[in-house]
């Protein structure tokens, strides 16, 4: 588990063009720069923002990552709760989810 | 000259990005209390404006997070998100970097912040900024406040910062106004998102508008994570434009719009 690492993926990816770049044409290699466990890897890699979530990384980067990824807003949220329905509740951070999984507060 | 005009409002990044997803009612009612904010910052002719936000990963992450930062640089820009998703072109922000040397120099005096020459504008300043300032006139000196990655800014010591905001704008020359930019109780980014406790958000409101410190610095966080979601750390950027402006309040919008994420809001304070 390196969620520090794993985040710090993201928060490169989401401000500097040149890892937007490498994640197009060259994903492997940017996560090799990071010290990331074989599960994180692959959530990266799958664009698994549902095993992101749950891993424990800050919506504040993952909504961010959903969208450079093409994911629109509604199909966010859903990965998220899908990601819980799949692989169990946020297993670290602050951005737990407190609401049923059948429950789209704002609609979406 | 000093501080001659401080208010608080939403930055919610939904408030643009899905504001086509909103009821027109709400979304328009929140943009014409924008638009008369803006109208009160252009009466006061401010030379530059300080907008206090509390960012999010987008220049300070856990490698290296300042508890409160100041920008002294000559330009800024943003926003830092896919401008197609914000629904927010990028644009160039200018800065003030002697008057923000001056500034960051003063509040040195009693807090420890950082400062910054470099600062990409997340949704935390440019939501409220493409707003306020559509037609970029403005001169911006970014402020923050670490209300993202725990350990957080303890609320005592945003109050902290804001007086040392209001006794650096008091020691120079130059009109400054404040911007302070957050959220209330929120979820955002969650599976969560669009849940509102806007019994909570109220009562911090009647703290805030009463300017009651004691009530304002009053909550744990582990409180506020319960009753206003990892949001509502954000308090803390309302919390220093109290200290900073001293007065009372007077709410001029509330409205929870899930769709938005949040209670939306703009509210001003006298400066006293």
């Amino acid at each position: 588990m390196s969620l520090y690492q794993l985040s710090k993926l993201l928060y490169v990816l989401n401000r500097d063009d040149a890892a937007k770049t490498l994640f197009k044409s060259d994903p492997t290699g940017l996560t090799q720069q990071f010290a990331l466990s074989e599960e994180e890897c692959k959530a990266v890699l799958d664009h698994d923002v549902g095993l992101l979530y749950v891993l424990g990384v800050n919506g504040q980067i993952l909504m961010h990552f959903a969208a450079l990824c093409g994911v629109a807003w509604p199909d966010y949220l859903q990965a998220m709760r899908d990601g819980v329905t799949r692989y169990g509740p946020v297993r670290a951070g602050l951005y737990a989810m407190t609401t049923g999984a059948d429950e789209k507060v704002a609609g979406v | 000259m000093s501080l001659v005009f401080a208010a608080i409002c939403s930055h919610a990044p939904g408030i643009t990005a899905r504001a086509e997803m909103a009821d027109p009612a709400d979304r328009d009612a929140l943009y014409a209390a924008m638009a008369g904010l803006r109208e009160q910052i252009e009466a006061v002719r401010p030379d530059a404006v300080i907008i206090l936000a509390a960012e999010h990963f987008a220049n300070f992450f856990m490698n290296n997070m300042p508890a409160f930062a100041v920008g002294m640089g000559e330009t800024y820009s943003g926003p830092i998100e896919d401008p197609n998703w914000l629904k927010i072109p990028k644009r160039e922000v200018r800065g003030a970097p002697d008057l923000g040397k001056r500034l960051v120099s003063e509040m040195l005096q009693t807090v420890d912040i950082a400062y910054a020459e470099e600062w990409q504008f997340d949704h935390g300043i440019i939501v409220p900024l493409h707003l306020l300032d559509p037609e970029n006139q403005l001169t911006v000196i970014p402020a923050n406040i670490n209300c993202q990655g725990p350990p957080l800014t303890p609320l005592y010591r945003a109050w902290a910062f804001g007086e040392a905001i209001r006794r650096a704008a008091d020691s120079v020359p130059e009109r400054i106004a404040l911007i302070a930019t957050g959220g209330i109780s929120h979820w955002p980014a969650t599976p969560d998102s669009g849940k509102i406790n806007e019994a909570w958000d109220r009562d911090f409101l009647d703290r805030w508008l009463a300017n009651d410190r004691e009530r304002l610095l009053a909550y744990t966080d582990e409180e506020t994570y319960r009753d206003a979601g990892q949001g509502g750390f954000e308090i803390r950027t309302f919390i220093a434009a109290a200290a900073a402006a001293r007065g009372k309040g007077t709410l001029q919008f509330f409205r929870p719009i899930p769709i938005f994420a949040v209670s939306c809001t703009v509210a001003i304070m006298e400066i006293a």
